[in-house]
C-alpha cells in the first residue's frame, strides 16, 4: 500500500476507535506503529514526550509527527486529516441528524464495556514501556539488560510526583516532570560513568 | 457578511485554544467554556455540559469533538469546519516544524542522554494515567473482569509478539457491555411478565 494511503487509514482507524481522550490513543497507536515497523518503542516514547510538551491535543501532535516522519508534508497532512475526520463526521451527525444518540441505552451499554478495557490497555502499555526502559525487554526471548540509571530516574520522577501532589494539592504538569527527567538523563547518562 | 465575521471569530478563538493549551483534553475544556459561554455567550452553560458529555463518549480527541460541536452550534457545518481547522492548525504547524529538526537535535550527545531520561518519565506518565483512570472505575465485576483481561491480555500479546489489533480489545469490550445490558434487560422483563401472569392467575 502506498505510504500516504497507509498513514491516512491507520490514523483514521485511530481516530475512530479511541474513546476517552489523549492517553487512550497511545495503546492503539503504539500497537499500530510497531506493527508497521514505522518506529521503535523508544522513538514512540520520544514522540510522546514532544507531543506532551507542545500545545494542542496529543492525538493531533502524534499524527502530525509520525506522518511527517514517514511521508513528509503530505504524510503529516493525511495522518492529521485521518485522525480528525472520524470525530468530525460523528459529531456533525450527532449535532445535526441524530441528536438523541447519546440517550440510547445501547450506546451507554457499549461504552460501559469499552471504558474498563481502555484503562486496561493504557496500564498494559505503560507497563510494557517500563519493561523496555528499565530492562530493555520488548519480547520474550530477547536479551535482558538491566539499566539501573533508568530505574533511579523512574523512582525520582515517581517520588517527585507524589511529594508535589502532597505539598501543592495538585499533580505536577507532565511538562515539569519531562523537564526534570531530561536534566536527570543528562546527569546520569552524561556525567556518571 | 455577519456570517463571515462569525466564521472568522470561531476560527480565531479555536486557533487560540489550540495554540495555548498544553496537555490536551480537560485543560482545553475550561478555556473553551470561558471563551464560548462566558465571553461570547454563543452557547448556554447547560448546553455546553451536554457537549462535553457527548465529546467524552464519542471516539476521537476531546478538543476536536468539542470544536466541531461548538462550531456547528454557532455557524452550522462551515462553522464546524472552521473551528476544527482552527484547533488543529497550531499543533500541525508547530509539530511539523519540530519534525524537521528533531533528528538533528537527537543526534546531539547530551540531547540523546536527556531523552533517555525522558523515556523513563513517559513510562511513568502512562502508568500513572492508567492508575488514575483505574481509580475512577466503579468497582463492579464487569469492570474488574474486562480491565484485568485486557491488561493481562495485552501484556502477554506484546511479550510473545502475537499480532492482534488492540482495536479488537475495544470492540470486544463494547460487545460484552452490550450483551450484559441485554441479558439484564431480558431477565427483568421476564420477571415483570411472570409477575403479571401471576397476578392474572389470582
Amino acid at each position: 500500500m502506498p505510504i500516504l494511503l497507509d498513514l491516512f487509514i491507520t490514523f483514521f482507524k485511530l481516530g475512530l476507535f479511541t474513546f476517552g481522550g489523549g492517553y487512550a490513543m497511545i495503546p492503539i497507536l503504539t500497537d499500530d506503529v510497531l506493527a508497521h515497523g514505522w518506529l521503535v518503542q523508544e522513538e514512540i516514547m520520544n514522540f510522546i514526550a514532544v507531543a506532551e510538551s507542545t500545545p494542542g491535543p496529543i492525538a493531533i501532535n502524534m499524527a502530525t509527527f509520525i506522518g511527517a516522519s514517514q511521508g513528509g508534508f503530505f504524510g503529516a497532512v493525511l495522518a492529521t486529516l485521518g485522525v480528525v475526520l472520524p470525530s468530525f463526521i460523528i459529531i456533525l451527525l450527532i449535532a445535526s441528524v441524530i441528536k438523541g444518540l447519546m440517550k440510547f441505552a445501547g450506546v451507554k451499554a457499549f461504552l460501559s464495556g469499552v471504558r474498563p478495557v481502555v484503562v486496561g490497555l493504557i496500564l498494559a502499555t505503560g507497563i510494557g514501556m517500563m519493561l523496555t526502559v528499565l530492562i530493555g525487554l520488548e519480547q520474550i526471548g530477547e536479551k535482558v539488560a538491566f539499566d539501573w540509571k533508568a530505574l533511579v530516574i523512574f523512582a525520582i520522577i515517581a517520588a517527585t510526583h507524589i511529594v508535589w501532589k502532597r505539598v501543592k494539592k495538585k499533580a505536577p504538569s507532565p511538562i515539569i516532570l519531562i523537564l526534570i527527567s531530561a536534566c536527570l538523563g543528562m546527569i546520569f547518562y552524561g556525567l556518571i560513568p | 457578511m455577519q456570517k463571515l465575521k462569525n466564521l472568522l471569530k470561531v476560527f480565531l478563538i479555536f486557533f487560540k485554544i489550540g495554540l495555548f493549551t498544553f496537555g490536551g483534553g480537560y485543560a482545553m475544556i475550561a478555556i473553551i467554556e470561558r471563551e464560548i459561554c462566558e465571553k461570547k455567550k454563543w452557547i448556554e452553560h447547560e448546553e455546553f455540559l451536554d457537549i462535553v458529555a457527548i465529546a467524552e463518549s464519542t471516539p476521537g480527541p476531546l478538543a476536536i469533538n468539542s470544536a466541531t460541536f461548538v462550531g456547528y452550534k454557532v455557524c452550522g457545518v462551515l462553522g464546524s469546519v472552521f473551528a476544527t481547522l482552527g484547533v488543529v492548525l497550531p499543533s500541525f504547524c508547530i509539530i511539523f516544524a519540530i519534525s524537521f529538526v528533531f533528528d538533528a537535535f537527537l543526534s546531539l550527545e547530551y540531547v540523546r542522554y536527556a531523552f533517555m531520561g525522558i523515556q523513563a518519565c513517559v513510562a511513568f506518565l502512562i502508568v500513572n494515567a492508567g492508575i488514575k483512570m483505574l481509580k475512577h472505575l466503579k468497582p463492579n465485576w464487569l469492570n474488574g473482569v474486562l480491565f484485568s483481561l485486557s491488561a493481562i491480555g495485552l501484556i502477554l500479546l506484546d511479550l510473545f509478539a502475537v499480532d492482534f489489533s488492540t482495536i479488537f480489545f475495544i470492540l470486544i469490550g463494547g460487545v460484552v457491555g452490550l450483551s450484559v445490558y441485554l441479558a439484564i434487560y431480558i431477565k427483568n422483563r421476564k420477571k415483570t411478565i411472570d409477575n403479571q401472569t401471576q397476578k392474572g392467575d389470582e
